[in-house]
């Protein structure tokens, strides 16, 4: 299983993270759906996919949170029969991200990835790069950033 | 059962002398059920380690064929962990002294596990 990040700074935490919790997928993103780095993944669409219906739980989840007068939930997790998700935000320099971990409940289990994904946390914020703000997406960029990024992610 | 009763199964543990700790553990999630634990041992990754170990050694004793497990002593140079796991799929868990006295752990770890059965 591959990993691969976008922005280079994500990929040893990543690489630790899903050694350590025995990941079957992550997915590391900006609350805006922007993949920063991946792990599992072998098709673009499943990514795209993925990253979109991520987001949008957060998004759904920081707006009941605030509904109810809450600080954003922490993490998110679902247990199926085969398979558990785990969804989070962590902060970082470059601002928040949204982390989507699937595991298999055979192999690990939600204490663990719960467990390493403070890790991974705190590994991120160290490695996240202080100076600089990262670059606004324009619209005219849009397209040709996107197929760089996927290019990236899938090693093409 | 009640966070009373989970506290009292606790008590039966903790109550030995060299005890440092005891957890009750979701076997299947590595989450912490209750504890009742000396500061210092980080309960969440005791339970969620515990948890993951639970489920290799199961696997390792089917394929043994010598069927589940029923007591684990894991001796540290600085400590010991000792867990029972009992019918409900919980595990518990005392974290111990490396001189304490693992018959008598294992015996109240044993009462603790038939209470939360």
């Amino acid at each position: 299983m591959s990993t691969r990040a976008v922005e280079a700074w994500t990929l040893e935490p990543l690489k630790r993270f899903v050694s350590e919790a025995a990941a079957r997928l992550v997915l590391l993103m900006t609350p805006a759906g922007q993949v920063m780095a991946q792990h599992g993944f072998s098709r673009a669409v499943d990514v795209m996919s993925a990253a979109a219906l991520g987001t949008a739980i957060m998004a759904s989840t920081t707006e009941i949170a605030k509904q109810m007068h809450q600080p954003p939930f922490a993490a998110l997790t679902h247990q199926g029969e085969r398979h558990g998700i785990f969804l989070a935000g962590l902060s970082t320099n470059r601002g928040t991200i949204v982390a989507l971990v699937v595991y298999d409940v055979d192999v690990s289990s939600v204490g663990l990835v719960q467990l390493f994904y403070e890790q991974l946390a705190a590994d991120l914020q160290a490695a996240s790069p202080k100076e600089g703000v990262p670059k606004q997406v324009l619209a005219a960029d849009f397209e040709r950033q996107l197929s760089e990024s996927l290019n990236t992610l899938f090693g093409r | 059962m009640t966070a009373a009763g989970f506290g009292r199964a606790l008590d039966l543990v903790t109550r030995v002398r060299g005890v440092r700790g005891a957890m009750l553990v979701s076997a299947a999630d590595g989450l912490v059920v209750a504890d009742q634990l000396m500061e210092g041992i980080k309960g969440p990754a005791v339970a969620a380690l515990a948890g993951s170990l639970a489920s290799r050694l199961g696997r390792a004793m089917t394929a043994a064929g010598v069927g589940e497990s029923v007591f684990w002593h894991l001796q540290g140079s600085g400590g010991a962990l000792l867990v029972v796991p009992a019918a409900s799929g919980i595990l518990v868990v005392a974290v111990a002294e490396p001189e304490v006295n693992v018959g008598l752990v294992r015996l109240e770890l044993l009462r603790a596990a038939e209470a939360v059965a």
